[in-house]
């Protein structure tokens, strides 16, 4: 029973969705359509289940003193504080959360996007870094990227028109900026489309095993 | 500048200098503004999914008279019985919190895998398969008013061979010898230059994420001078 | 020490602080720069422009504080070139952050420059939906089945430009500014292709190349990065010459240019270490062979 009530539930719901897809009329349009509102709520949950995981985590830590179990202090004071500004500004605000001038929109700008921001910006630092130390012309695959990259930097910035606008007007195609769209044009394509029909490929075969129940590892052991 | 944005400046500069006091070494102040951005995540995440989906999605639809207390337009609404459905499966899925009922959160999870697979079934074999066959279905010899234009059939013939040779590289139930481990090679090649722009553009990326900050660091230092 | 060894043992920390310097010091001059709108930006720039006034925009803010540099100001171009051209727009979100930055936006562009401009009427803010895919799903069969209230809880059925908006089939186009998952791929996947709506993207530049494949059979457009949003800018001051100063990403091109040079100096160092080294490693073999 435990796993084969799962197994149903996934076969009846994929399949209704494939035979949707193919027959886009009521019955089966209007199933997918209520089947995607169930999906999009059992989604926030997921995020309740994110929540409190994270407690749980966290307040298991501070019990056993654990190594750095004050900094669980911090995550579960930043949670607790934003989760109660969240709640009461929705309250508040007819279930506007975000309202300007509320207390968590407020925290929002103050703290959320200034740490978010700041700790995607860091890998700006690590790139220059990595571009110094690891980007070499080894092997000649490596050169290959590494004259790709070349052109696509250069090709961005005036110099790289400065550089080239020397060439004669039968070989402008040589011209960095030319050549910075035709890579993008043309062998990138090439290279990210390949990529996208393996994904696809992958990704159709697996959904497939999951509704016909050949694939069973997300249902764990019994 | 309002007071409130004047405190919301020097908050977001002082947490600011707090992760990029990374980059000289891991520290405590670091580690703090790490684990409140974990903390605050997770609430923010949370809170949006409470008000803009389950309220008006959910609860709102099951009892609008009680949800309308606090969000007006749902006791607008007929109640729609039918969303007992997802309620009942989400709370499945919390389920998992509770050690001895952790087994009933498979339930939910076989819904949502179902519909995600059921989905993702179709729409990737019609934009990312069928669809990109398609666009690949391109003229190897193009026309033009002066003749053959050899520059776009050149293109072509890279964006076709290019393909067709980095699907052989990802071919592994063959051995990539003989003419079929040339294309595979030629293959490899092309994706090399696919990474490499991927490299270009992810510097610029991460470049303007950086400036991004300068800007508002450039703010705040305004703001104290 | 060497100079080979100095360079090859350089402090990562001094790499830091030139990068620092190469993105503040231009920031502080803030060089006037030209730039040309590609064919790839300007198609959707066309598009918009050849859209018959009253046109139905849907625009999703599928990204967050992280990519603000690169995101906000093409969904501010975006949103400018809507309104001047008096075509509604939507605006809904797949990211929770998504909602914040349209708040944002309304304050820089709809509270700013088009105060003429009527909400419910003009442009609607429907907020944020879970379910990523799934949300996409919902609203393209059903619109009311998901979005049963605006961002601040009005009733859509209160909301004039609503009530001839039955499913996403109803919008002339769908404008997506993304930085991820779910982003442009899902908005092609789940309801351009589907559908047969036209699909534009602004993305950063990390994702840009990704989206490639889909140009331009399925993806009408996309402003890749920085350098995407500041070739739209440039096509809309180029053609509504008042927006001039409101050109955000314009105006921080210097720093890119400077900072994506500065990182092909490290890499021909780099490399120039390299060669030297293994140069260096070469003559050593060689004399401990004749020894």
């Amino acid at each position: 029973m435990k796993r084969q009530i799962p197994l149903i539930i996934t076969f009846s719901v994929g399949a209704l969705l494939v035979l949707a897809m193919f027959i886009p009329h009521d019955p089966f349009a209007a199933a997918n359509d209520e089947l995607s509102v169930w999906f999009d709520i059992i989604a926030s949950f997921a995020f309740i289940l994110g929540g409190g995981n994270l407690l749980r985590i966290h307040g298991d830590k501070i019990y056993r003193r654990r190594r750095d179990w004050p900094y669980s202090i911090v995550t579960l004071g930043g949670f607790l504080l934003m989760l109660g500004a969240g709640l009461w500004s929705g309250a508040v605000s007819r279930g506007n959360a975000m309202a300007p001038g509320s207390l968590f929109q407020a925290l929002y700008v103050a703290a959320y996007a200034p740490m978010m921001s700041t700790m995607y910006s860091l890998l700006a630092f690590f790139v220059a870094s990595a571009s110094y130390r690891a980007f070499r012309a080894k092997t000649r695959e490596a050169t290959v990227l590494l004259l790709a990259a070349f052109v696509i930097l250069v090709g961005r910035t005036p110099v790289g028109y400065h550089l080239t606008s020397w060439i004669p007007q039968p070989f402008e195609f040589l011209e960095i900026p030319n050549l910075f769209g035709w890579i993008l044009a043309y062998p990138n394509t090439a290279g990210q489309r390949a990529i996208m029909i393996g994904i696809a490929l992958g990704i159709i075969s697996t959904s497939l095993r999951l509704i016909l129940g050949i694939e069973r590892s997300h249902l764990g052991g019994d | 500048m309002t007071g409130v944005e004047r405190i919301e400046l020097w908050i977001g500069a002082l947490l600011t200098l707090m992760v990029y006091s990374f980059l000289y070494r891991d520290n405590p102040f670091y580690k703090f503004a790490e684990h409140f951005f974990v903390g605050i995540t997770a609430a923010y995440a949370m809170v949006l999914a409470f008000w803009n989906t389950l309220m008006p999605n959910c609860f709102g639809q099951i009892a609008p008279s009680l949800v309308g207390h606090v969000l007006p337009t749902a006791a607008e609404n007929p109640a729609n019985p039918v969303r007992w459905i997802p309620l009942l499966f989400g709370l499945l899925l919390l389920a998992r919190l509770v050690a001895p009922l952790a087994y009933l959160s498979r339930w939910a999870m076989a819904l949502v895998i179902g519909y995600a697979a059921g989905a993702n079934f179709t729409r990737y074999l019609q934009s990312d398969f069928m669809g990109q066959v398609r666009s690949s279905m391109v003229p190897l010899l193009v026309r033009d008013a002066g003749g053959i234009a050899y520059g776009s059939s050149l293109s072509n013939l890279v964006l076709v061979a290019g393909l067709i040779s980095a699907l052989a590289y990802f071919f592994f139930s063959k051995e990539h010898t003989g003419m079929f481990g040339r294309a595979s090679r030629f293959g490899i090649w092309t994706l090399m230059v696919a990474f490499g722009a991927a490299f270009g553009y992810t510097v610029m990326a991460r470049v303007s994420l950086l400036i991004g900050r300068f800007q508002h660091l450039g703010r705040w230092l305004g703001d104290i001078f | 020490m060497s100079l080979l060894d100095r360079m090859k043992r350089i402090d990562r920390r001094i790499l830091f602080l030139l990068m620092a310097a190469g993105v503040a010091i231009p920031l502080l001059f803030r060089p006037t720069l030209t730039v040309h709108p590609s064919p790839i930006v300007s198609r959707v720039f066309d598009k918009i422009e050849s859209l018959p006034e009253g046109s139905k925009i849907l625009m999703s803010f599928d990204y967050g504080p992280s990519t603000v540099p690169e995101n906000q100001p093409m969904a501010e171009a975006i949103a400018r070139h809507v309104l001047r051209r008096r075509l509604k727009l939507y605006m809904v979100s797949a990211w929770t952050t998504g909602q914040a930055q349209a708040d944002l936006l309304i304050e820089s562009v709809m509270r700013t420059d088009f105060t003429d401009r009527v909400y419910g009427e003009d442009w609607v803010h429907l907020g944020y939906k879970a379910g990523n895919q799934g949300m996409i799903n919902a609203i393209f069969g059903a619109m009311r089945n998901l979005y049963t209230t605006d961002a601040a809880g009005t009733n859509v059925d209160a909301i004039p430009m609503m009530r001839d908006v039955q499913s996403l089939r109803d919008m002339d186009l769908i404008v997506d500014i993304a930085s991820g998952f779910p982003g442009v791929k899902e908005w092609i996947q789940f309801a351009g292709d589907p559908g047969n709506i036209p699909v534009a993207g602004g993305v950063t530049a990390v994702e840009a190349l990704l989206l490639y494949p889909y140009y331009p059979r399925q993806l009408l457009g996309l402003m890749g990065g920085l350098q995407g949003a500041a070739e739209y800018e440039a096509a809309l001051v180029a053609k509504y010459p008042e927006y001039r100063d409101d050109s955000k990403a314009l105006q921080i091109m210097g720093p890119q240019y400077v900072a994506h040079l500065l990182i092909v100096v490290f890499i021909l160092i780099g490399n120039a270490t390299y060669f030297a080294e293994r140069r260096r490693q070469k003559r050593g073999r060689i004399a401990g062979g004749r020894s």
